[in-house]
Parts: structure tokens; sequence; C-alpha cells
């Protein structure tokens, strides 16, 4: 297959129309405005809409009329604009609508800044919105992987009827590398799934899509309901990557951009004859407690880094019931960490 | 084994457009690359600055600290990255624009008044593939060949006219 080389952004763009997204929703915000260009420029040729919408909360509520109809549709946006989603979300994980949100993260609170981040973490695993809901979160590490998980992201939102989320960071999002792209997908027809909400001219009883349950025993009737697939989900789509870690001393476990720099740095650890392995969460919800123990078999102590002060780092000591100690090393405000510096916070952990 | 290179110097210059053309030679030669620009004001006329990494196997963090080629384009970046290069590395200075020598012997800096010549040889804007040029004939990088398919690559479907203009500039400098 041909490799081109393209924005983590364009790419993921590009999969997203190959996976049959035939309509996009957004409003501009760095780092990730590469999206939102890419679909003005391709949606429309393809036979899509493209909407610029008034705010970060008009997309979010036109992805849910449209996911009521149906039909494959996204939006994206970059941290202080996933907030203003939040609610939107909230009500299409509410209402069973499939949809693809991305969050290329810059650093917060507020406004932060314009840099690569990694400080969504616990927004996009535990709160994207109120009430009681789990949102699938990919954690894409490559150009090529923002690519392959946009498409996966909407197969997975199609089978449990839910939103997903691709969380990248501004890095991912700004940087090219060599990318190839499946065979393109015919968008899916309108009125295909069963339970959307499109005109039928009274062939069959009415469809609705509604989050309002004023009925406590219907809502938890619903939600309960809603949590058996969330169950599937956890273990169906809990996925995960190691290297190095058989006989490891010391397991670095890291996502998204800071994987590859942390891998760069177990590489130097190994290097200078320390026992390092890598561990990289694939899916952040659900997270692959499993894949985890099973690389800190060997392992003495883990090490967790991030572009925050710290918050994949509780997942890791959930999911290790605190068997082992867990250390942590982030940078934050904007800064992407240096292999070297992680590679200095591993040599300090084999010193007693 | 894998290859850093930093290309520095003010938004508009074409800091972000040699780093590209340098992804392309290394993915024309079946390899794996990276290419991360600085983002943010550059574009308005700040510094602005590109990791590019061509590698045999997978890389790992694109963003490069310490560099094993350097091309700067103006002082702030010289003063920024001169001794960040690693032992054993190259710099390719604009001299029309920084007119600071290193004096630091376990690097090998090469001059090249690069904003002049592209001024004399009227492919004004092309400082820029006048360093990668140099740069090209002194690292044993690629071929003309594979050089060629990267700047037809790299430049954008309607500049198709200012190929040639930058193979010249390639010549230029490598002959300099």
């Amino acid at each position: 297959m041909e490799r081109s080389l393209m924005k983590g952004n364009e790419a993921l763009a590009e999969a997203a129309i190959r996976a049959g997204c035939a309509h996009y929703f957004g409003y501009p915000i760095t780092p990730q405005n590469e999206i939102t260009a890419y679909m003005s420029k391709r949606l429309p040729k393809v036979g899509g809409v493209f909407i610029q919408a008034e705010s970060e909360i008009g997309a979010i509520n036109m992805v849910y009329g449209c996911a009521a109809t149906g039909t494959r549709c996204m939006t994206s946006s970059s941290s202080p604009g996933i907030s203003l989603k939040t609610e939107g979300i909230s009500y299409l994980a509410g209402a069973d609508l499939p949809c693809v949100i991305v969050n290329v993260q810059r650093g917060g609170p507020g406004l932060g800044s314009i840099q690569p981040s990694q400080a969504d973490y616990w927004q996009a695993t535990r709160a994207l919105g109120h009430g009681d809901l789990r949102i699938p979160v990919f954690a894409p590490s490559t150009v090529q992987e923002m690519a392959d998980m946009t498409g996966k992201a909407f197969d997975l939102a199609d089978e449990y009827r839910t939103p997903v989320m691709i969380l990248a960071d501004g890095l991912l999002g700004q940087m090219m590398e060599p990318v190839s792209f499946p065979e393109e997908k015919a968008p899916a027809a309108r009125g295909e799934k069963a339970w959307a909400a499109n005109g039928h001219g009274n062939a069959r009883p009415k469809n609705i899509v509604n989050s309002l349950y004023l009925q406590p025993e219907k809502l938890e009737q619903n939600i309960k309901e809603r949590f058996v697939r969330y169950g599937e989900i956890e273990k169906k789509y809990a996925d995960a990557v190691s290297d190095n870690a058989d006989g490891a001393d010391i397991i670095v476990a890291a996502y998204g951009s800071t994987a590859r720099i942390a891998r760069s740095a177990a590489d130097m650890a190994r290097a200078a004859g320390i026992k390092t392995g890598t561990f990289r969460p694939l899916t952040l919800y659900p997270f692959p407690e499993k894949a985890l123990r099973e690389a800190c078999a060997s392992a003495k102590k883990v090490l967790v880094t991030e572009m925050s002060m710290g918050q994949m780092v509780d997942d890791v000591k959930l999911a290790l019931e605190c068997k082992l100690p867990v250390e942590f090393f982030g940078r934050t405000g904007g800064f992407v960490p240096a292999p070297s510096e992680i590679f200095e916070k591993i040599k300090s952990m084999t010193e007693v | 084994m894998t290859r850093e290179f930093l290309i520095a110097g003010f938004g508009g210059q074409g800091i972000l457009f040699v780093g590209k053309l340098l992804s392309y030679i290394g993915l024309i030669d079946g390899k794996e690359v990276s290419w991360l620009p600085s983002y943010g004001p550059a574009m308005r006329g700040g510094t602005c600055n590109c990791s590019v990494c061509i590698s045999g196997s997978p890389i790992g963090s694109p963003l490069v600290v310490n560099p094993d080629i350097l091309i700067v384009m103006n002082t702030p970046s010289y003063d920024k990255f001169i001794g960040a290069v690693k032992k054993g590395g190259k710099a390719f200075v604009d001299s029309s624009l920084v007119d600071k020598r290193s004096e630091n012997p376990d690097i090998e800096c090469h001059y090249i008044p690069a904003t002049n010549l592209a001024h004399d040889n009227e492919i004004k804007g092309m400082a820029n593939i006048i360093l990668l040029g140099k740069l090209i004939k002194e690292t044993g990088l690629a071929g003309l060949e594979t050089v060629r398919k990267a700047v037809e690559k790299s430049v954008s479907a309607g500049k198709a006219g200012l190929i040639e203009a930058n193979m010249r500039a390639i010549e230029i400098g490598a002959a300099n």
C-alpha cells in the first residue's frame, strides 16, 4: 500500500471519510484545525456535508441530530472546546447515539496553552458529561494509528450505539509521518439502522430519540442495560501493547505521544543495563487491566509517565491493586518530556 | 540508526518546507520518518523550528533535542541550538544572516551566505533550499534523483513551476 506523508490531524480526517463519515460539525481551535480544514475541503466532494457551527455547543448538538438519523458523523475539538461539548456528549450517551468525538489535547485548565498536553485523561475516561455513563476512548500514538483507530471508533460506535472518543494531543495532530489507508467504505445508507429517526411514510411505528425518563424504574432499567453493553465493550475492546516486558525489572507505562518518548527512554535504560520494558494502552476506557498485570509479571517497580501532573497513574494503581510500587514522572503546561528526563527517572528508581 | 535533524529560523523562511523535503527524501528511501513543527505564533514571523527524524526502525520521540544535523537561518536560533548539536554532528549556517562562528571543535560547521546567494541568483526566498543542497552534499544523504522526486512531492500542485528553481537552489548549495 502506498505510504504518503500526512499530519496526524489530516490522516484522522481522511480515515473518517473512508470509514463512511458523511457529516462533520466543528468549530476552529488550535491544535486541531487541520481536521476542520480537511473536512471542509473534502466532504463536499464526496457527497457529504461540512458545517462550521456557531460554537462547540452548536457543533455537538448538530452531531446529536445527525446521529439520530443513523448517519455516521463526527466532531472534533481541543481541550477547552471539549469541555463545552460535554453537555451534548451526555445527551448522546443517554439517547444511545453513535458518533465519534476527537480531542486533540492542549494545555489546561482554562484556555491553558496551545501546546501538547495529556491533562484531559480524567475528563475523557471519567467525566465526559453528567450522569452514569462511560465513553470508549482510543489513544493513538502514531499518525498511522490516528487513521486506523478512527475507523475502529466508528465501528465500535455503531456496534454499541455509543459516542466514542479519540484522545490525541497537539504533538500527534501536528506531526507528519508516513500513513497508508484502507479501502474506502461507502457511507451507510440513511435508514439502514432500525432505530434511526427518519422519514418512513408511516410504513412502520415511529422511532423516538430521547434521553428523558421521568419514571425512576424506566431510567434505572435503561442505565443498567447500557452498563451491560459497557461490560461487553470492556471484554472485547480493552487493548494494549507491551515491549521488552518479559524479565523486565521496571515497566514504563504511557499512552499516546508520551509512549513514544517512553520507548526512547526505555531503549536508553536497556543500553545502560537496566532491564526496562514498556506498556502502552491503546484504549483508555476500557483500561487494559489484564494486559497491564501480564506485562508487569516480573516487574519490581512501575513508572507512569504523562504530559500532566498524573492522571492515568490512578488507573495503573487500580489495575495493579497496590501490589507493586508505582512512581510517576510528568511534564505539564505544554512541555513534551525529553527521553533523557524519563531515563533519569528510571535510573533513580534503581537506586535503593 | 536514527538521524535527527533540526531546522530553525524565522517563520516565512521555509523552515517547515525544508523539513518536509528531508522527510520525503527519507520516505522515498523506504525509511521511517517523522516531521514535527513548532506551531503557534511562529507562523506570524516569530522564531520557528522543525524536527525531522529519519530511521531504519520505528521512531520514538519525534521531538529533536540534540540534533545530528542542524540548519539555522537566524541569530536567535543559532544562539539557542548551536550548543545542542551532538558530538560529531554538523551545522549549516546561513552566514548572510548570522555573523557568529562556533569554536566547538566537536562539530563540523558550514557557513553558507545562502540568503545572498539566493538574491544574486534571482531565486529569492530559496536560501533554505541552498542550505539543504549543501547539507545533501556534505552528508551524502541522497542522490539527485531522490532529491528531485522529493522536491516534486513537496511542492504543492499550484507551484509546480518552482520545481526547477528548487533544483537550481540545490545545485548552488552543493557548489558553495
